[in-house]
């Protein structure tokens, strides 16, 4: 007898309870955003400088969390099991996982980009640091005369010593193209025109002998010359002064640099696409920016951030996207590599086999 | 007169039931290869056949054949993985060889030392490789230190990095099969062919050799086949210079999003591996070396 009123009230708490849990967990919901970025240096300053103070300000949670690349999210969103709102990513990758339809389009109603630098927010991406891919040297074995522009790259006379350059064929066509002659503001017109990639890929194959590494990642070129393994290099800005810090011999140019961008998108089926949204809006913001660029050499997209006084005069000179240092620069075409990317690869890699 | 029939069909329905619950005891184990293996391998195999839109066609095979850098491809991770496997005979023989004749204490320390590298993670080991052999490692700053060369030697950052890598990981792989089939040889063998007149060398040849050859032939087939797939190795020690299969499916995968191009890939590179195998069977008389039925 008394066991009956037990297991019937303990049902009553259940059904209580699970009538309670959905509007709690709602609520909860709407009010949580999952972030997913790269980790590391990197997405520790995004969480110190971006997510939790863009969080704070809108009164939300925000969740992070870490991933590969892209095709972690093609695989989710093909599962039809996206869990992430937002997701950081290089330019380039978001622009054909846009193009391929895996994330939603901006809502640049929601998000003000009228005093972003040029070309930095895309339909499906909005900027939200700029990188170089640049050129830099060791400074034992140059000492202060080191290389200051592609050609010096491909003058292995003037400048004896190893090369290292990209195994993949994103940053590679550019410089050659340039090495061999072309002004910077036409790279992108001679690379979309016939013959272009062909031109630019029988450069790299003039130096390849010379070339004794073939990179593939960044935490490779930072670390090839941390050890001194090659003398010249291309790789990211951010990486070099990175190991710059940790006593690497190493300095590097803006001069004829790629500028590039890593930014935030949404995916497709996201969970909380209008509060994402929202978030975006408020983190593009000029001052969270500002405040990003104090943990890594990568500059702000939003150019107000400049004006706001909180970045160091001396500081901002050797972030990327300064305008003196800008304007040295060819800003990646993200409509070429859409286009010519898959075909650009494939001859890139018969050169490499060869 | 009525008890042979029931009797013959009772054995009958009895060995049926046998035979049904050993089939039962194995069940779990088909079960779970059919799952994990032929489910996803199938699946990897039918959309290799698929273009980007779904449509059935060979796009990814053609491309195969007009693209030249996956033909070098092929042949690279098949050069890689021949040399490696000879140098591992070359040197994993004689010393399976030594072990053998050693006394069992001995050659169980020895043992420990041959396994040892088997307990420590393949990437460790990659990049302790790095770190000894690249243009300022411990090996390049010794040897120009005691006069042997003078210039750093390239050790890294190409095949010859790669193939030193390879061997080390994979020697222990040849070693184990071949020190277990000589340990099983009975040395009376031997003292039998000096008896007869034979000397070591003519003894070690027709006597030892052939009998160490299943071990041998073995050990051949399983460095081979998993030098086939090699990954992280090529890609840590190779500069870029070496592309196996393998990087060669990650590149798809990761790069290009092309799930059909990789896995047509990896039907071609077992088509291969399988097709092989066979001819090497058919050569060396594989079931016959390593003890099975003769045809």
């Amino acid at each position: 007898m008394s066991k009956k009123p037990t297991a019937l009230s303990i049902l009553a708490a259940v059904l209580l309870g699970s009538a309670a849990i959905p509007f709690a967990t709602l609520d909860a919901a709407a009010q949580t955003l999952t972030v997913v970025s790269f980790g590391g240096s990197y997405q520790d300053g995004q969480s110190k400088a971006l997510f939790q103070p863009g969080a704070k300000a809108l009164g939300i949670t925000v969740k992070e969390e870490t991933y590969t690349g892209i095709a972690d999210l093609r695989l989710k969103v093909r599962a039809n099991a996206v869990t992430w709102d937002i997701v950081a990513s290089g330019s380039g990758s978001a622009a054909r996982a846009g193009a391929e339809g895996i994330l939603e389009k901006l809502d640049y109603k929601t998000i003000d980009t009228k005093d972003f630098l040029p070309n930095l927010a895309g339909e499906y991406c909005v900027g939200g640091d700029v990188f170089s891919t640049v050129l830099a040297w060791n400074t034992k074995t140059y000492g202060n005369n080191g290389p200051q522009n592609w050609a010096d790259f491909w003058d292995v006379k003037k400048f004896p010593g190893k090369r290292s350059y990209r195994k993949g064929v994103a940053g590679a066509l550019e410089p050659a193209l340039m090495a061999d002659g072309v002004a910077p503001a036409d790279v992108y017109k001679v690379l979309g025109s016939p013959g272009g990639i062909e031109r630019a890929i029988k450069k790299v194959k003039e130096l390849k002998p010379h070339v004794a590494v073939w990179w593939s990642s960044g935490a490779q070129h930072a670390q090839l010359m941390k050890d001194g393994e090659v003398d010249m290099i291309t790789g990211w800005n951010g990486r070099f002064d990175v190991v710059a810090k940790d006593g690497a011999q190493v300095a590097y140019t803006f001069n004829q640099a790629l500028l590039d961008y890593d930014c935030f998108a949404i995916p497709k089926g996201a969970p909380n696409k209008d509060l994402a949204m929202k978030f975006l809006a408020e983190i593009s913001k000029p001052q969270y920016q500002a405040e990003f660029t104090k943990y890594i050499t990568y500059g702000p997209t939003n150019k107000k951030a400049y004006d706001l006084g909180t970045i160091d005069a001396a500081y901002a000179k050797r972030l990327p996207s300064h305008p003196d240092n800008a304007a040295k620069q060819v800003t990646v075409d993200l409509d070429w590599y859409i286009k010519f990317e898959a075909q650009a690869a494939a001859a890139y890699e018969n050169m490499l086999t060869e | 007169m009525t008890g042979a029939e029931p009797n013959a069909v009772g054995l009958r329905r009895d060995a049926f039931l046998e035979r049904l619950a050993l089939f039962g005891l194995g069940g779990p184990a088909v079960l779970l290869v059919f799952v994990t293996m032929v489910l996803p391998v199938g699946w990897l195999f039918w959309l290799s056949f698929l273009d980007d839109s779904g449509a059935l066609s060979l796009e990814h095979y053609r491309r195969m054949i007009e693209q030249p850098s996956y033909g070098r491809t092929f042949r690279t991770t098949f050069e890689i993985s021949v040399l490696t496997t000879a140098i591992c005979v070359a040197l994993g023989y004689p010393l399976a060889y030594v072990l053998s004749q050693l006394p069992r204490r001995a050659a169980n320390l020895c043992m420990i030392a041959v396994m040892l590298p088997f307990w420590t993670s393949l990437l460790v080991r990659t990049y302790a490789w790095l770190v000894l052999l690249q243009r300022r490692g411990i090996v390049n700053t010794w040897g120009i230190k005691l006069g042997l060369w003078d210039e750093p030697l390239t050790l890294v950052n190409n095949l010859n990095g790669t193939l030193i890598g390879m061997v080390h990981i994979m020697l222990p792989f040849l070693v184990l099969p071949v020190y277990g089939s000589m340990r099983a040889i009975d040395r009376d063998f031997l003292k039998a062919a000096a008896n007869l007149g034979a000397g070591p060398v003519r003894a070690f040849w027709q006597v030892f050799l052939p009998l160490s050859m299943p071990g041998l032939v073995a050990g051949i087939i399983i460095v081979f086949i998993l030098c086939l797939g090699f990954y992280v190795t090529p890609a840590v020690l190779g500069g870029g210079k070496v592309t196996m299969v393998a990087n060669r499916i990650a590149t798809d995968i990761e790069v290009f999003f092309n799930w059909g191009a990789a896995s047509a890939l990896g039907v071609v590179l077992f088509a291969l591996t399988i097709a092989l195998l066979y001819v090497a069977a058919r050569l060396v008389g594989l079931n016959r070396v390593l003890g099975g039925d003769d045809p």
